[in-house]
């Protein structure tokens, strides 16, 4: 066998931002890393700051980050554009 | 393009051997209760789970409604009679052992959710005086309001209750471990199963577990026809974790499977045509019976099994006129006339009609309980629900007392989808089973998803808890077993490969080439020239390309495992396909070359397994359990006695 690769890890974009984080509000505890069971970020390398989405496209949009977050607001989910539905005031 | 260092150990070539009397692989709600069951009849027990506990697994995030509690103290319905109607509903392409389990069993389980933490009553009195309210028990009930056994459920409060409960109960827990193979040995001439191998998926360690019984709980197959490698979380209803690992692992290791033919055109991919489910206008299951409109805000008419318009929202809850109970939720669409209920006007009925498009669903017209339980309960907690709809459309100004939510395509899946757009969905193949729930290997026990035709959240957790009771008889009577290093030694080349290869293909081409062999040689209509060109083709990408592939870290070389879990599993569905030389309507089964649509030749469940590499068929009828009742009894008299199960005497 050859030699093992190095692990390294980059950020794999995608079209959608499904995490925002409020660097003002997080105080980088990762919690959200560990809850995530689709496993989608690491660690801020730099302590306190939030933590990094490497995965943001393998994100399956179930909450259970923000439903962790111990600070209200740090943590935003959003779907991607495309998936917001439209509403509209009710008639009659 | 930023560049990390890996966060987590290196721990390649590590490896942690563990023994424990029962072993569970998958941690949703069928691992969770497996593992509690085991745990309190003293043994010792591991937990593998590739996620993290707390809310992995479909149903983490939270679930809406707990089907078919048939033993409820309100309840006005038996197992039997439900049970009964489910395998009717299904043309006898049901789960008859594990829905009656479900029906049997489940409210028991609701009540160990209870004891554990969850919150199954409106113990604040929040819907009081609400007609889906019982007041002397504080249950909600859902869609049948008559007959009280669907139950509305707080589902977001249940896994950190499961988990909280493995702790109490010292459960060895293994996280972010994907369980990868079943380990068998011969013993005085039979095949039994002595545990299994996985990859901690931060570190890379090798985890060898050794076990007297294992129970598998790893869900059912995805991506096999729906893949989108740009929002790959998207691309099907279950998380990206359940991929049906676990019927690829019991595929390599023997295991027989049944109805793996079904697949139906494709119900959700927010990835591409559909929204977020839950997350558009409809009136279907979690959002039963929203009162919908059309363009011009003229609602849109509920109709009873006759077509007889119903007048109020309270009707849209109860039986026809001369109908005992009927079925709605998970895997019921439209069901047969026994069993239907109230539902809005046909749409081409309404097209006639002059009802215009869009359709919305109108919160605002309908009374306060019915509004608040839908948007609020059910919407909120349904898995996915609570932050992605809930607080994002509240955040955006959504207010059900004042806005209509539109609808697109078609009915609750938000969308139409192409033919060949498949997905294993509504009660697909899985793991065929006996009454004990025991696979065809002796030692190795299913629950859950990983059943055949399998559906819910009360499914999962009934069937999960038996089959962990059931696991811990097994394991009185036998030794473990030691596996062969040979075999491991195996596993661990096949498993560590692509993190040794410098250059090579990534994971998602091939999962990308797969998606599209399987909706091109196995599509809307199959027949026995596509389907050998498309094992053909997959062959090849199993001696040619796999080879190939190449990673750089634990979390990339997990997803590459997923895919050649998703290409053994995209073989069976193939050679599944192969095996059934007629037609079939439940089934969702069409051959060009085998026009014939359910023969009585064929009428019964074809069972496939492998040996040696050869593909070996089996077939079975459909009553091959018996009376369901009778062979419950027969099979759990101790559990009657002492536990539970004990029907609505």
């Amino acid at each position: 066998m050859n030699e093992k690769n190095r692990l390294t890890a980059a950020v794999v974009p995608c079209s959608a931002q499904p995490l925002l984080f409020d660097e003002t509000l997080c105080a980088g505890c990762n919690r959200c890393v560990e809850v995530c069971q689709v496993d989608i970020m690491i660690p801020n390398p730099e302590k306190g700051r939030p933590p990094v989405v490497l995965y943001p496209g393998e994100c399956y949009y179930c909450g259970s980050c923000v439903m962790e977050c111990p600070v209200d607001r740090a943590l935003r989910l959003q779907h991607p554009l495309m998936n917001r539905a439209k509403f509209v005031p009710a008639r009659g | 393009m930023s560049q990390y260092d890996w966060p987590y150990k290196d721990e390649f070539g590590a490896v942690e051997t563990m023994e424990s009397e029962v072993l569970v692989l998958g941690g949703g709600i069928a691992g969770c209760y497996a593992a509690i069951a085991a745990a309190r009849r003293g043994k010792s027990v591991t937990l593998v789970e590739k996620g993290a506990i707390v809310r992995s697994g479909s149903a983490g995030s939270g679930f809406d409604h707990w089907e078919v509690a048939c033993t409820n103290p309100c309840s006005q319905v038996t197992p039997k009679e439900i049970a009964e109607a489910y395998i009717e509903e299904q043309d006898h392409y049901s789960n008859g052992i594990a829905h009656y389990i479900e029906c049997r069993e489940g409210y028991d389980r609701l009540l160990d959710m209870e004891a554990f933490g969850g919150k199954v009553r409106d113990t604040e009195g929040e819907f009081k005086g609400a007609e889906f309210r019982d007041d002397d028990t504080g249950f909600l009930f859902a869609y049948d309001y008559k007959n009280k056994f669907f139950m509305r459920v707080w589902g977001s409060t249940f896994k950190p209750a499961l988990y909280r409960e493995l702790k109490r109960l010292k459960v060895r827990l293994v996280e972010r471990t994907e369980a990868t193979a079943l380990l068998t040995a011969w013993v005085n001439g039979k095949k039994r199963g002595v545990g299994a191998v996985g990859m901690n998926v931060r570190t890379g360690k090798l985890c060898v577990l050794k076990a007297k019984a294992t129970i598998m709980t790893m869900s059912r197959p995805a991506r096999v026809w729906l893949f989108n490698p740009d929002l790959v979380g998207l691309c099907e209803f279950r998380p990206p974790q359940s991929i049906g690992s676990g019927h690829a692992m019991g595929y390599r290791a023997g295991l027989e499977f049944t109805m793996m033919e079904k697949s139906v055109r494709g119900e959700f991919s927010a990835a591409g045509r559909s929204f977020p489910p839950y997350g558009a206008g409809n009136n279907h299951n979690t959002w039963y019976a929203a009162t919908m409109v059309d363009a011009r805000g003229v609602e849109i008419p509920y109709v009873d099994r006759d077509g007889n318009v119903l007048k109020t929202v309270s009707e849209r809850y109860q039986p026809a006129s001369g109908q005992k109970f009927f079925l709605k939720g998970g895997v019921i669409d439209e069901a047969k006339y026994d069993w239907r209920g109230p539902e809005t006007m046909e749409f081409d009925e309404l097209m006639k009609r002059g009802y215009q498009l869009p359709f919305y669903a109108d919160l605002s017209k309908m009374p306060e309980m019915e509004r608040k339980v839908i948007w609020g309960l059910m919407v909120g907690e349904e898995g996915k629900t609570k932050i992605p709809i809930l607080q994002n459309y509240t955040e955006r100004g959504f207010d059900p007392e004042k806005h209509m939510l539109q609808s697109y395509g078609s009915g609750w899946q938000s969308a139409s989808f192409l033919d060949q757009e498949r997905q294993l969905f509504g009660a697909p193949g899985g793991i065929f089973h006996d009454w004990d729930l025991k696979t065809n290997i002796d030692g190795i026990y299913a629950a859950g998803d990983q059943l055949f035709a399998a559906d819910c959240c009360g499914f999962a957790a009934s069937t999960g808890y038996y089959a962990g009771r059931k696991a811990c008889d097994y394991a009185d009577t036998v030794q473990l077993t030691e596996p062969d290093r040979e075999e491991i030694q195996r596993e661990r080349n096949r498993l560590y490969a692509p993190i040794y290869n410098k250059e090579g293909m990534g994971w998602k081409e091939l999962n990308m080439a797969i998606s599209k062999a399987m909706q091109n040689y196995c599509g809307g209509v199959k027949c026995d020239d596509l389907l050998q060109e498309g094992l053909n083709l997959l062959d090849s990408y199993s001696e040619e390309i796999v080879p190939q592939l190449s990673c750089r870290n634990p979390h990339d070389l997990m997803r590459t495992h997923e895919v050649l879990d998703i290409l053994e599993v995209s073989k069976m569905i193939l050679n599944a396909c192969l095996l059934r030389k007629s037609s079939s309507k439940p089934l969702c089964f069409q051959r060009s070359d085998y026009p014939e649509t359910d023969p009585q030749r064929d009428d019964h469940f074809i069972t496939i397994r492998q040996e040696e590499g050869r593909v070996i068929r089996g077939d079975v009828p459909h009553g091959y359990y018996g009376d369901v009742e009778e062979g419950y009894l027969e099979h759990n008299r101790d559990y009657v006695q002492n536990e539970g199960g004990r029907g609505n005497e």
